[in-house]
């Protein structure tokens, strides 16, 4: 085990402390910002889990939905048989499940097929859980009534986003965040130093398969009632890209900077334009790709190191 | 047999959605996710120019297809051309791509909604019977597949045996190479992509006859594009018209024999098969 | 335990004191707020039948100087929010109108999976929460939980049994045989409606001699129509959503699909389906209905055109705009906008609407349409759960 430096005991505790003063957020508001900051954490927590995987990877899934939605599946299934945190372990295993198939399936593929490939198999599991559904069931649609509030999915998927973080720490400090790093830089140079760099992108997109099923699950009550169009909605994974992108991915942190941005962005072009917030988005988007190139942590580091000239600036 | 004719003339509707973004994607090297909204902004000029003016759909694509090319052209050399040019390595050019037309998707999708609100549309044209061994099928959807294969052959003999075609697939092998026999690059780059849009836009015309459309299925359209394309290699446009004749029969197939429900569970279900035994599509070029 | 003790109460408190603030705060408009889709899958029917009858209500009202509350009229104001068709959306932006905006009252949006998943917010805030295009047969159950939610269009299983009893009417009149293929789309509307219907059929003697589904957004529905040919039905039912419906009646005409009936689920009331089929619709039949006959209803429809530029559909639109007459009637029949007052007089109440009289039933408006048919250009309704002015089916005759 690596020694934890005092760096890493700072950043742990400013950790303790944002996340304390987040979690007092329902205290103060239980309407409007609840929800909004809801919609916030909940994309931090898809983002980050992405991140796991795609930041050391470099590959693009859109199969967030798939897992989201199976996770989802699970609770609308399963909430009138069994407790809800067991429920949460059960989507956790089967998102694992699921991912690890998907994973091993994967290995051959490369760039936009790996992209193709996974969007394919999001609706491909979306496809036959509705005809499951259509023909051994009564109904297409879950109800999911309990008393959760919404400060109460809150706090879990806070809670969750913390456990994200702690993981993507850690796997960054163990010989698998070290194997990946190599992969990412250099595919041949990792095969050549006798890194299994197949079982460590498995292993990678399992884990990040299973919390997104988690999140997916966590969010099942507050959607009240499940169909497959709104459980595995393809814009799912579509935002979960855009975003992460855009924050950039190179570190487990970026995806927030993107995320609450753009969640706000979105929020205050719906309300203040409800028929003109598509063509807007749009200029938004295209004006982020032409002026943020390298994300937002990108600009950010770019300034942050003009000023503090302590750090050399890296050179590709 | 009514099986396999249902399945080519739907193939080739496939095909109208698919060789377009075959083209973009394997010459211009764009991932456009804006693909289905270029096509669903054609259902709606050719409803508006059939509904307003009188104008039958089938000469209306001689009155769009000027109007994509330039439009797309334009989208190329403003939009598009600076991120080809910023990019260090494909992958990035990838990821700027998408995010860049993920915008575009945006924008077109919100331009229609101003103009036309969300409700569906469709019309009637030339939805009369005709017969082939017995059976009944849609004129309009007969039209769309001659369309689709005369403008899929035209095609293909203009990138086989023209000089100029010749210089766009040198593009598509390898831009950096093809920079060095005298080829414009960036001129072929937004040819293409223009082109591409060209043969999207008249999809959509001919779509038109017999879909329902409205402003928000474009990324209906644009999916089926992207499993096409992959499934038929990248850039191939002999692939993509192949791998859509096999959607379609084995959509037709899984429809008649087997159940309607899991028509497209079988189209994702092939569509895997194929990438995990071919992952380079079945045309596609073996990269290293 | 405490702390949690504590934040409820302290919410409770705040809400109070909010709600308390905005009903003692003199004002002189009503703002509604309404989220619906504007973009994604569900854009295409929230287009035809609530977003113009939203403009319609405001127009009608704030042209009479506003709704009548005590000795003064408040003119209304509206609120649009896009919902993306996704229920996450919903929320935030119910949410964002009942804190940030501060309105009124909310219309309830569009579709049976938002309308429940915005229904818990309401019900905490204690807005009326009338709902329309929700169709569902867990309705008492729902009232139950959210006291404030009432239900407007209709029930599955009343669609569903209507389709079985209008056949049957026709079978026992020697019309049509005794043959029908279902088929179904594979989403919530459809399917529950298959999983009533086709019991029903059984019921009533009738043979289904074809069933199978196909999934949401399916246009190409040429195995479906010619496997249903091939069985050589007397009647042809199709729980279907707007693509798929306009789909199916385009190839059984091409096909030409010799039944005697055919009946296609939601968006055939549509003005936009006859456009496209002009006397092909002859004698089709649909899910939902009205009386176009009423003198309320003419005027309806001339209005609905005049301001908005569109046609109503003959269906849901009526009834969109019957709940937001009930609200109307509502507010100035309690002389208030406080919300219990509102939701007690809705209770209780009769209301004349262009759908004619309205009363809930334990929160549930007990008579309504369940199938309608085009005959010479205009949807009749032909079956419903009690009300005045049933047209008497006709057999289908060609595809010309």
């Amino acid at each position: 085990m690596i020694k934890i430096t005092k760096d890493e005991i700072r950043i742990l505790l400013y950790m303790v402390v944002a996340v304390a003063i987040l979690a007092c957020l329902p205290l103060l508001d239980q309407g409007y910002i609840l929800s909004l900051g809801l919609t916030i954490v909940m994309y931090v927590a898809l983002c980050t889990a992405w991140v796991l995987f795609s930041g050391p990877t470099h590959y693009i899934s859109l199969a967030t939905a798939a897992f989201f939605g199976l996770g989802t599946y699970v609770v609308g299934i399963g909430i009138d048989v069994l407790p809800f945190p067991i429920l949460l372990i059960i989507a956790a295993l089967i998102g694992g499940v699921v991912s690890g198939l998907v994973g091993i399936a994967t290995l051959r593929l490369s760039g936009v097929y790996f992209v193709i490939f996974t969007l394919g198999m999001a609706e491909l599991i979306r496809q036959i859980v509705t005809w499951i559904q259509t023909n051994f069931t009564t109904g297409i649609g879950l109800y999911v009534l309990t008393d959760f509030s919404e400060a109460h999915i809150y706090w879990m998927l806070l809670a969750l986003t913390v456990l994200i973080f702690i993981t993507g720490w850690l796997i960054n400090r163990s010989r698998l965040g070290f194997a990946m790093r190599i992969i990412g830089n250099d595919e041949t140079v990792a095969a050549h130093v006798g890194i299994d760099s197949a079982k460590a992108k498995v292993l990678l997109f399992l884990i990040s398969g299973a919390y997104i099923a988690v999140i997916g699950a966590i969010l099942a009550p507050r959607f009240a009632y499940i169909e497959p169009p709104s459980a595995f909605n393809p814009m799912i994974s579509f935002l979960v890209v855009i975003m992460s992108l855009m924050g950039g991915t190179r570190t487990l942190w970026a995806p927030l900077i993107g995320v609450v941005p753009f969640t706000l962005l979105f929020d205050m072009v719906s309300a203040r334009f409800p028929n003109h917030s598509s063509i807007l988005l749009g200029i938004a988007f295209l004006l982020i790709v032409y002026l943020i190139p390298d994300g937002l942590i990108g600009r950010i580091e770019g300034i942050t190191k003009r000023f503090s000239k302590k750090k050399e600036r890296t050179h590709e | 047999m009514e099986i396999i004719i249902t399945g080519i003339l739907l193939g080739g509707a496939y095909a109208l959605i698919a060789v377009g973004l075959t083209i973009q994607y394997g010459v211009a090297r764009i991932m456009n996710l804006a693909t289905g909204e270029t096509l669903v902004a054609s259902c709606f000029c050719t409803f508006w120019m059939f509904n307003s003016l009188k104008i039958n759909p089938i000469l209306g694509i001689f009155l769009i297809a000027p109007a994509a090319f330039i439009l797309n052209w334009a989208i190329y050399s403003l939009l598009l051309l600076p991120l080809v040019r910023r990019a260090k390595n494909k992958a990035m050019l990838e990821v700027d791509s998408i995010l860049a037309t993920f915008g575009i998707l945006f924008l077109l999708e919100g331009l229609m909604l101003v103009g036309f609100g969300g409700e569906y549309f469709s019309y009637s044209f030339l939805s009369t019977s005709y017969t082939i061994a017995g059976t009944a099928y849609g004129l309009n959807r007969i039209v769309a597949f001659l369309a689709a294969v005369l403008i899929t052959g035209t095609l293909y003999v203009f990138l086989t045996h023209t000089r100029y075609g010749t210089s766009v697939r040198a593009v598509a092998v390898d831009p950096a190479a093809a920079g060095l026999v005298a080829i414009n690059v960036d001129r072929v780059s937004a040819f293409a992509f223009a082109l591409g849009g060209v043969v999207t836009a008249a999809g959509g015309t001919l779509l038109s006859t017999f879909y329902t459309f409205n402003a928000s299925m474009g990324v209906v359209f644009t999916m089926k594009a992207l499993i096409i394309v992959i499934m038929g290699g990248v850039g191939d446009v002999r692939g993509a018209v192949i791998a859509a004749l096999i959607l379609g029969i084995a959509e037709t197939a899984t429809a008649t024999l087997i159940d309607p429900g899991l028509t497209i569970a079988a189209t994702y279900f092939l569509f895997i098969l194929i990438l995990l035994f071919r992952p380079q599509g079945l045309f596609g070029r073996q990269t290293t | 335990m405490r702390v949690s003790n504590l934040c409820k109460a302290m919410s409770i408190g705040l809400i109070s004191v909010m709600i308390g603030f905005s009903s003692v705060q003199a004002q002189d408009v009503i703002k509604v707020g309404m989220s619906a889709a504007k973009t994604g899958p569900l854009s295409g029917g929230t287009a035809v039948t609530q977003w113009p009858n939203l403009k319609l209500w405001e127009h009608t009202v704030n042209a009479k100087g506003g709704i009548k509350v005590g000795d003064k009229r408040m003119p209304v104001k509206i609120f649009e929010y896009d919902d993306r068709s996704h229920p996450t959306d919903a929320v935030k932006n119910i949410q964002r109108m009942i804190n940030k905006d501060k309105v009124d009252f909310v219309v309830a949006p569009y579709g049976t999976g938002i309308n429940l998943a915005v229904a818990p917010i309401l019900a905490k805030y204690g807005y009326p929460h009338i709902a329309v295009s929700s169709i569902t047969d867990k309705g008492d159950e729902f009232t139950k939980r959210w006291p404030n939610m009432f239900l407007t269009l209709g029930t599955s299983t009343g669609f569903a049994e209507s389709v079985a009893d209008v056949l049957k009417k026709m079978r026992d009149q020697g019309k049509i045989g005794n043959k029908v293929a279902v088929v179904n789309v594979a989403d919530a509307f459809g399917i529950e409606l298959a999983h009533v219907g086709k019991p029903a059929l059984e019921k009533a003697g009738f043979e289904i001699v074809y069933e199978t589904s196909y999934p949401l957004g399916t246009q190409d529905l040429a195995p479906v129509i010619n496997g249903a040919k091939n069985a050589k039905p007397d009647a042809f039912v199709a729980f279907s959503y707007p693509p798929d419906t306009f789909a199916l009646t385009e190839q059984a005409k091409i096909s030409n699909l010799e039944v005697k009936a055919f009946y296609v689920g939601v968006a055939t009331c549509f003005p936009a389906f006859e456009k496209r089929f002009g006397s092909a619709a002859q004698g089709i039949f649909g899910a939902g209905g009205i009386n176009p006959d009423t003198p309320e209803m003419k005027a309806y429809f001339k209005s609905h055109l005049e301001v908005t530029g569109v046609a109503a559909d003959y269906w849901a639109s009526a009834t969109t705009y019957a709940s937001l007459q009930v609200l109307e009637q509502a507010i100035e029949r309690a002389g208030t906008i406080d919300h219990p007052q509102v939701i007690k007089t809705i209770k209780n109440g009769t209301f004349d609407t262009v759908m004619g009289k309205i009363t809930f039933d334990g929160n549930i408006n007990r008579k309504f349409w369940t199938m309608g048919q085009w005959q010479d250009g205009v949807f009749y309704g032909v079956a419903s759960t009690g009300l005045d002015g049933e047209k008497e089916p006709i057999i289908k005759t060609g595809w010309k």
